[in-house]
């Protein structure tokens, strides 16, 4: 069975593009729908009940967060995965803490654009370099760092850290699962794990963090 | 508002007049008028009022023949002190924006004064002049009328000063951004696109130029300086990997975490860096190296990895220097180490490592 996909994004060529590289290149996942703005996007998603929802994270009216606020209490069981030109620490961990579950820049390859909606729609987590690098970044120990109110969800494991620096080193999940001895499934559940850890940690860094940073 | 002038207009369509009048106030209040000018304008204006207000009274006098020409004679009265009031207050309002404080002259004082004067006696006498005509209750009439011309008086005034004060705020603001940005986006954007139309036929060069566009306009729009001479070691790395794209045309995906000073040690770790990724460019024949940086207390690691061709290391001609010299060499000299990952078909992968200085710690 084919994964249902959903195209949120307020450029029509860009939309067209993905959704004509998809069609081509896999059976694996059918475009049920497309929306341009964040009115037709809520409308369109509840009215087809797409397993992913490729959502575009700067669009007028809110963008991308705005779409995951509104669907999140209605229909839960969608999931989403961010896809966007944009790689500021602020607007990647936004829509994570929205709760996307993944996030890969528009200049992702078309085949691992297939890779990352095929493993969103089986639950697990997608992270780009880029966005593994602001996880490791925002949940670092360093001086002066609030203290930590809950450990559970404030701190990264070591195993969970050497997983996200090997997806920042541009490793791929099997990569990392033969580098560390582990399986691909072991890797996936560590991906999850920090993605649930970067959504719910209330650690008053990882919020500041975001906004103070400077660098792209 | 409307529903006001509509209880003008049951008065001899008092009330379109009064609506154009402030109709024709409105737009002024868009238009920067100049300092210089603004005598002249005021004479204007005056001489404006007067003459639609004596017109108002002929006008509706002609109209309603005798029995309104009791009726108009105040109203008009009355008009003309509302609309001095009315002007005087726009005027306070633009010397408030100008010197930033609540300051009104004398003479603005004396024409509010004489404005409101002129409305009380044109609703005095429009009183007493009806009270004969007609047989309506004078209380209810005065109450009403008394009302109406503080309702003119001040609703529209403060309407006004609350709209025009924002929305002449947002304009400015957003005629500012404007110009900032349709002067970048023409220094940059619009030249790139001028050149990739003349190196259409080169995809290399095409490549190239949107790659080194594309890192300009984030820089941009994300806030980090280009073009200065980095003090930080993130900033060091981001340039070490432009340069490499730009020269090779390939993309170089970069990730740092963590940040700390730029001395000898991770100066020199930055070069071997480089020279790593100009390696990869280089001989893996690949499209995209990714470089991974992590700032630790005691340590800098720099990882740069390509998933090209991969070589042995061992059967490597002595006189190619590149990673022995450049990148071994200048490492160990600054006490860092340097492993490689690589094996025909496999890739390459290039580890740095820089133990960071104690003092310099952050």
């Amino acid at each position: 069975m084919s994964v249902r996909v959903f195209l949120v994004d307020d450029h029509a060529l860009f939309r067209a593009g993905v959704k004509a590289e998809l069609d081509t290149i896999t059976e694996e996942i059918e475009v049920v729908g497309e929306a341009g703005s964040v009115g037709e996007a809520v409308a369109g998603i509840a009215h087809h009940r797409p397993d992913v929802v490729l959502l575009d994270v700067h669009m007028p009216d809110g963008g991308g967060a705005e779409v995951l606020r509104q669907i999140r209490t209605k229909i839960p069981e969608v999931t989403f995965l961010a896809l966007s030109v944009s790689d500021a620490a602020e607007d990647v961990i936004n829509v994570i803490r929205a709760g996307a579950r993944g996030y890969v820049t528009k200049t992702i390859s078309s085949q691992e654009l297939v890779r990352a909606v095929v493993r969103v729609s089986e639950g697990d987590a997608v992270f780009s370099p880029r966005l593994a690098g602001f996880v490791l970044d925002a949940f670092a120990d360093r001086p002066g760092a609030a203290p930590i109110s809950d450990p559970e969800l404030d701190l990264l494991t070591p195993r969970e850290r050497d997983v996200l620096r090997l997806l920042a080193r541009g490793y791929a999940y099997k990569e990392i699962a033969s580098e560390l001895f582990i399986s691909v499934k072991t890797v996936e559940t560590h991906v999850s794990s920090v993605l649930r850890k970067t959504q719910l940690s209330n650690r008053y860094e990882l919020s500041r963090w975001a906004t103070d940073r400077r660098l792209v | 508002m409307r529903a006001i002038f509509a209880v003008f207009a049951a008065f001899s369509g008092v009330g379109i007049i009064a609506y154009a009048l402030l109709w024709m106030f409105v737009p002024q209040s868009a238009l920067a008028e100049p300092e210089t000018d603004k005598d002249r304008k005021e004479w204007q204006q005056a001489v404006g009022l007067a003459a639609l207000g004596i017109g108002v009274a002929v006008f509706t006098g002609l109209l309603g023949g005798a029995w309104s020409g009791w009726i108009t004679g105040p109203i008009a009265v009355a008009l003309i002190g509302a609309a001095v009031v009315w002007r005087e207050a726009d005027e306070a309002q633009r010397r408030r924006w100008r010197d930033g404080a609540f300051s009104q002259g004398k003479t603005g004082i004396v024409r509010t004064v004489a404005g409101g004067a002129l409305v009380v006696a044109g609703v005095a006498a429009f009183l007493v002049v009806n009270d004969s005509v007609q047989n309506l209750s004078t209380v209810v009439l005065s109450v009403l009328a008394t009302l109406i011309g503080v309702a003119v008086l001040t609703v529209p005034l403060w309407m006004r000063l609350v709209r025009d004060l924002d929305s002449e705020r947002r304009a400015r603001i957003r005629t500012e951004e404007r110009a900032e940005i349709a002067a970048h986006l023409h220094d940059s954007v619009l030249q790139t696109l001028a050149l990739i139309q003349k190196q259409s036929e080169s995809p290399r060069e095409v490549k190239r130029l949107a790659r080194s566009q594309e890192r300009e306009l984030r820089s941009w729009l994300y806030g980090r300086e280009v073009g200065e001479l980095p003090h930080s070691i993130s900033v060091a790395i981001a340039q070490a990997c432009a340069e490499v794209e730009d020269d090779f045309a390939i993309a170089v995906s970069q990730v740092v975490v963590g940040d700390c000073e730029l001395e000898d040690g991770m100066f020199a770790l930055v070069q071997a860096s480089k020279e790593a990724m100009v390696n990869a460019a280089k001989h893996a024949g690949v499209a995209e190296v990714s470089v991974y940086a992590e700032v630790e207390p005691e340590k800098v690691t720099v990882f740069v990895r390509d998933r090209g061709k991969g070589f042995d290391p061992d059967a490597v001609p002595e006189d190619r220097h590149g990673l022995a010299g450049s990148i071994r060499g200048r490492m160990t000299r600054h006490g860092g180490e340097v492993r490689l990952r690589t094996a025909p078909g496999e890739g390459t992968e290039v580890q740095l490592e820089m133990p960071r200085k104690t003092e310099a710690r952050t």
